[in-house]
């Protein structure tokens, strides 16, 4: 009886210690998701009002959110804008930096406190920068404007926030201004991560520092590149604190965020909750499509086949036991 | 041989000088919106009104103290606390319970690990806004918005979290470690208390500090879920200064500004360089 003690099966701490997180993954994540998809299937509009569900058209609000009201599209046209001007130049002076800071051939001083300082924006209150640019490019004075009259004159102050595309800008400038610091520290550390025997065999063979970049370190950080681009894509499409407190989605719905429309359908005034939750679901579709391509990507190809083996090992063991 | 001695000596001027002018201008944009933010704090709405940037702290810093104080809106100390509550409510569950649940992927066999943890990786980019409508109800009729608590539990399951440990797990645990603990009659969850967690020091320490940043900074959540302003955290609350009746008070809103951004600054300040080597352990393989 003793020895038997030796061999206690040690499987039910698997479960159990997974429980907490099941536990809290159903009640905080999984319960709401589904209500929510539910609710995107009902009359549910203002807080006491009860749910019926739309039994002769459930799509009705999939198809209001999508094709009959144009506010929806706009927000999606202008979060995708407003993310691709971020993304453009935020990738380019990442791998600009990068470039520079990996180079073994040009000895840069001061690169960890480079790298500290232009990844400080990024763990600042969102909330709180928002506003602070919003007093910056005040009118009819702010910092911003305190230069323009210095360049140009008194009398040309401009109201940078009734303008539209200026606007847009500015939320896209913020992001911009927030994340270039982590990609390139993303980067860096890709880059270091590379075998530094290629880069002397290219050294030795005469390439340039242009084809070094081009030909050896880009398609080595391939995967991480596409990482960074789906993280950043993800987070874009959620974006919501900056557009909201810069100008509250204005001017003229111009920064009218995805995630905005649906604050705004659900939680200021309207309680349109069956709206909202259509459109978050229609959110949450996009997200998993692109998640799904990350997830595709970042696959490690040589543990996939190891867990084939390991999978195929296990049933050869299972057949065997079964036979004997 | 030739290659390596040109390699040295190679510091090509046209090329560092851009380098440098870049790379310093970059920092000053980094720093000076904070700059502008502190100067102005100190100074009074008439001295921003007539010069909005400025190198020379004003003398008005107590003087927009007390308005902001008067105005009894904006409460910074109430803010500050409940964040802090919050923050570190969901900084000790997630750590504790990731790990936890990353302690079960790595050393145990069961059943069903492999696919729950497929089902972790297939949660992981969930936002939060697809749960916010449903979430919301729920809480609303069950009378627990403006629950503090209902910030703090959804933390117990952080699935990127689970993740990043078992990753790390899976490189430092040794399981003759957990054996020999065994032998000696310790108790399944004493060895993870007081074995396994020490050992993850490391990844707990860079986990905590993102953790905890990230949870001081959330806006969308707390925005829907808390109403009233005794419970604000400090990105709510920071919102009141866009209201109107700071319309016309420069000097209070940079003030209010640097009481949420200063100690996010400071606290930067003394762990940049762990938070940054941990961004750079955050992304995949090159």
């Amino acid at each position: 009886m003793q020895k038997k003690r030796g061999v206690v099966d040690y499987t039910k701490y698997g479960y159990l210690f997974s429980i907490p997180f099941m536990v809290a993954f159903l009640i905080f994540t999984l319960y709401p998701v589904l209500y929510t998809c539910y609710i995107g299937f009902t009359t549910k509009q203002g807080l006491i009002s009860e749910a019926n569900f739309l039994v002769d058209d459930p799509f009705k609000n999939f198809r209001e959110v999508l094709f009959e009201s144009t506010l929806f599209r706009l927000a999606l046209k202008n979060t995708v804008a407003i993310w691709i001007v971020n993304f453009i130049p935020q990738m380019g002076l990442a791998l600009l930096l990068t470039a520079w800071f990996t180079d073994n051939r040009l000895r840069i001083k001061c690169k960890g406190f480079f790298k500290v300082i232009f990844y400080l924006p990024n763990i600042i209150t969102m909330a709180s920068v928002a506003i602070l640019f919003r007093a910056f490019f005040g009118y009819p004075m702010g910092p911003v404007n305190d230069i323009v009259t210095k360049i140009k004159g008194p009398g040309s102050e401009i109201y940078f926030l009734i303008k539209k595309t200026t606007t847009r800008n500015i939320v896209s400038f913020i992001q911009f201004w927030m994340w270039y610091g982590y990609t390139m520290v993303q980067l860096v550390s890709g880059v270091l991560g590379i075998d530094p025997s290629i880069f002397e065999a290219a050294e030795i063979d005469g390439a340039n520092r242009l084809q070094t970049f081009f030909k050896i370190t880009i398609p080595s950080i391939r995967t991480i590149l596409l990482f960074t681009l789906v993280t950043s894509l993800i987070g874009g499409l959620n974006m919501f604190d900056i557009p909201m407190l810069l100008a509250n989605g204005g001017p003229d719905n111009a920064t009218l965020t995805t995630n905005l429309y649906i604050y705004n359908q659900a939680f200021s005034g309207s309680y349109k909750y069956n709206t909202a939750a259509a459109a978050s679901m229609i959110m949450f579709t996009i997200i998993v499509v692109c998640s799904a391509i990350l997830f595709y990507c970042m696959r490690d190809k040589d543990e996939a086949e190891l867990k084939k083996l390991r999978k195929l090992e296990r049933k050869e063991q299972r057949k065997a036991m079964a036979g004997a | 041989m030739n290659s390596k001695k040109v390699s040295k000596a190679e510091q090509p001027l046209s090329l560092m000088i851009p380098i440098y002018v870049v790379c310093i201008l970059l920092a000053v944009l980094s720093i000076a919106p904070f700059w502008i933010m502190i100067i102005n704090a100190t100074r009074s709405t008439t001295q921003i009104q007539a010069h909005a940037i400025s190198f020379i702290p004003g003398n008005a810093l107590m003087n927009n103290l007390e308005k902001i104080q008067d105005k009894d809106m904006f409460k910074p100390l109430v803010g500050f606390a409940n964040s802090a509550l919050i923050s570190v409510g969901v900084t000790v569950l997630a750590l504790y319970f990731s790990s936890l649940t990353a302690y079960a992927l790595t050393a145990y066999e069961w059943k069903l690990r492999e696919s729950f943890f497929s089902m972790i990786m297939g949660v992981m980019m969930i936002p939060s806004t697809v749960t916010t409508i449903g979430f919301y109800q729920a809480c609303y009729r069950l009378g627990l918005d403006n629950n503090r608590l209902m910030l703090i539990l959804p933390a117990i399951a952080s699935p990127m979290m689970v993740f990043f440990m078992r990753q790390y797990l899976q490189a430092s645990l040794q399981i003759s470690i957990v054996e020999s603990a065994r032998i000696d009659g310790a108790k399944e969850l004493q060895i993870f208390n007081k074995i396994i967690l020490p050992i993850m020091k490391p990844a707990l320490a860079t986990q905590a500090i993102f953790t905890f940043v990230s949870s001081w900074n959330n806006f969308f959540m707390p925005l829907v879920l808390l109403t009233k302003s005794e419970k604000y955290t400090m990105p709510i609350m920071v919102r009141l200064l866009n209201g109107d009746s700071y319309k016309t008070e420069y000097g209070c809103v940079y003030l209010g500004l640097s009481m949420t951004v200063l100690p996010l600054i400071l606290v930067y300040m003394f762990l940049s360089k762990y938070i940054v080597a941990g961004v750079a352990l955050g992304g995949v393989k090159g």
